[in-house]
This record gives C-alpha cells, structure tokens and sequence, in this order.
C-alpha cells in the first residue's frame, strides 16, 4: 500500500516535471532564443509525423496479416481527410474500417 | 461559444480515451487496485502509456529507481512537445500551469492546428485539454467499476488514436505547411524504429529531428 502510493507518486511526479521542463528553463517574460522560436514553428508537424510512426511500431510486418489492417485503415484516413477536410469524419471512418478488418476479415 | 468548438474539436479523442481509460481501469482492478487508484493515477498522471505500464509497475512490484528510470524514458517526448510551445504557450495567464501538465499526445496535435475563428484562444485551449482530461479519467472510473470489457467487442478502437495522428498529418501536408519537417518526423523516425527497435526508438528519432531541422535553419541563415 505504502509502497503502492510511493510509486504512483514517482510516475505523476516524474511525468509533470518532464512537462514543465522546458518551460521552467525558458521562463519570464523576455524574448526566446531565436533557436527555440524555430523549433516552435517546425517541430509541431515533424512530431505529429513522428506520432503517426510512435503508433504504429508494433506492426509485424513479416507475420500474418502482415501490417494489411493498418495499412488499408491508414489510406482510408488519408483518403477521406484529403477529400473532406473534416478530422472527426475522417476518424469514425477510419476506426471503423479498422474495427471492421480485425474483426471480421483479418 | 468556446464551450462549444472545444467540445467539437475533442470528439476525436472522446471514444479512443473512454475505451483505453477502460482497458486501465480493467488492469487495475485484475492487479487489486480500486477506483481511488484509478482516479488518482488518471487525475495526475494523465499518461496513458505510462499508465498501462504502471499497473506492471504496481504488480511488480517495480523498485523506486525503475519506476522512476520508466517514467522518463516512456515520457521523454513530452518535453519535445513542452519545447515546441514555449511560444504558443507564452501569454498564456492563468491556463498555463493546466495547459503545460494536460499536454498529451492527442491534445498536442489537436491544438496545434489553429484555433476555430472568434474563440478566446486560451479558454479553448484550456477546454480542449480539460475535456479530453475527463474523457480518460472517465474511461478509467468506468472501467474499474464495472471490472470487464463491454458487452460488444469494441477491438480495434484504439486505431481512432492513430486515425487521429494520421488525419492531422494529412491535413497539414496538403496546407503546404512545413512539408519538409513533417517528412523529416516521419521517416526520421521510421529509420530509427527500424535501427534501434520498438522499445527504444524514439528518444533517438528525437534527437536525431532535432539536429536536422537545426542543421537546416543554419543553413537558411547563411543563405541569407
């Protein structure tokens, strides 16, 4: 139990200081270094790709069903976001499609 | 008004954090863990990897330095996230300390893509990141109570996480926006899932992005 509580306390603990990090070291109100201005503006869509892989590693692609569920379901997002603009549309589909696969053809 | 496109915007994330804050839920119980635990941890954590991990922690049970040595490296990428708003977070007021601890990966790429027209910027943001914070503890109290999966198999519901991803990727690249450091995220990190493995891949990717993109910033300056 008290050990328990020791525990749940170090994973909180630790997660909000990795949070706050960054912004207890570039704190106050002067201007950030023109290095982190940059990052601002060009990290946002490297991590977003980077989440996109981050999800995805667990695929085996060398093992039946090979990576097929993911794959068809990722076009599918892509293909209803290219066309209709709309991430909450595009997300129904693009759940469905996959539930659809893994549980009935895959 | 804010209420209302905050509310909007977050229902990507609604189904995929009820069904996963469940599936915690359902671990905790298994592992002898109640609802008190299961709020606590989901109020302050507010991690959902970390969280699925946590219940083996908890199980173990894990030493204090493991628990502590997982935490950073399961987490690491919130401080890429953290470094990436110092900007947008800025002029914040009083949001800001919510804003920074509620920052998950869903929430992040939800409010990276601009504001809906006539929002008070922060209440927005601050309302994205409070519902999508309800949703999981939500997910997690449900789960724990009633202890097993629904009635009808929802297997499969978690790719709306990565529908998520996937759909924002999208629709930033077809915006013309920053292409090159969206393909650099991806098959930066792609090579280092490959070269290094699912478990310890992406604190690599990081770094390596990180030296790219500002290997090429030096570069525009000495252009200029």
């Amino acid at each position: 139990m008290k050990h328990s509580l020791i525990l749940v306390a170090i994973m909180s603990g630790v997660t909000i200081l990795i949070r706050f990090f960054p912004f207890i070291v570039f704190r106050g109100k002067r201007e950030a270094p023109a290095f982190i201005v940059y990052l601002g503006e060009v990290l946002p869509q490297a991590i977003i790709g980077m989440l996109v892989i981050y999800c995805l590693r667990n695929i085996k692609l060398t093992a039946s069903p090979f990576g097929l569920p993911e794959l068809i379901a990722v076009a599918f997002v892509v293909l209803l976001q290219a066309i209709k603009h709309n991430t909450l549309l595009s997300v129904i589909g693009g759940t469905a499609a996959y539930m659809i696969l893994v549980q009935l053809v895959f | 008004m804010e209420v209302k496109k905050a509310f909007i915007t977050s229902l990507p994330v609604l189904a995929g954090y009820l069904v996963l804050g469940m599936g915690f839920g359902i671990m905790m119980r298994a592992a002898g863990y109640g609802i008190l635990w299961v709020l606590a941890m989901s109020l302050t954590c507010f991690s959902g990897t970390l969280q699925y991990v946590g219940v083996e922690l908890l199980a173990g049970p894990a030493g204090i330095i493991q628990t502590a040595i997982t935490s950073l490296v399961v987490n690491a990428r919130y401080m890429f996230y953290g470094i990436s708003m110092i900007e947008k977070y800025k002029n914040t007021g009083k949001y800001k300390p919510y804003l920074i601890f509620a920052l998950t990966d869903e929430t992040y790429t939800l409010l990276s893509e601009e504001t809906p027209e006539g929002c008070d910027e922060n209440r927005y943001r601050f309302l994205v990141s409070f519902f999508n914070h309800c949703y999981w503890i939500a997910g997690g109290a449900i789960g724990n109570l009633i202890g097993r999966v629904l009635p009808f198999s929802s297997r499969g519901v978690e790719f709306s996480m990565t529908a998520i991803f996937v759909a924002s990727f999208t629709e930033q690249w077809l915006s013309g926006k920053n292409r090159f450091s969206a393909a650099v995220g991806l098959i930066t990190t792609l090579a280092c899932l490959l070269i290094f493995g699912a478990d310890w891949f992406l604190i690599p990717a990081m770094l390596i992005i990180t030296l790219i993109l500002s290997f090429f910033r030096k570069r525009e300056v000495s252009d200029k």
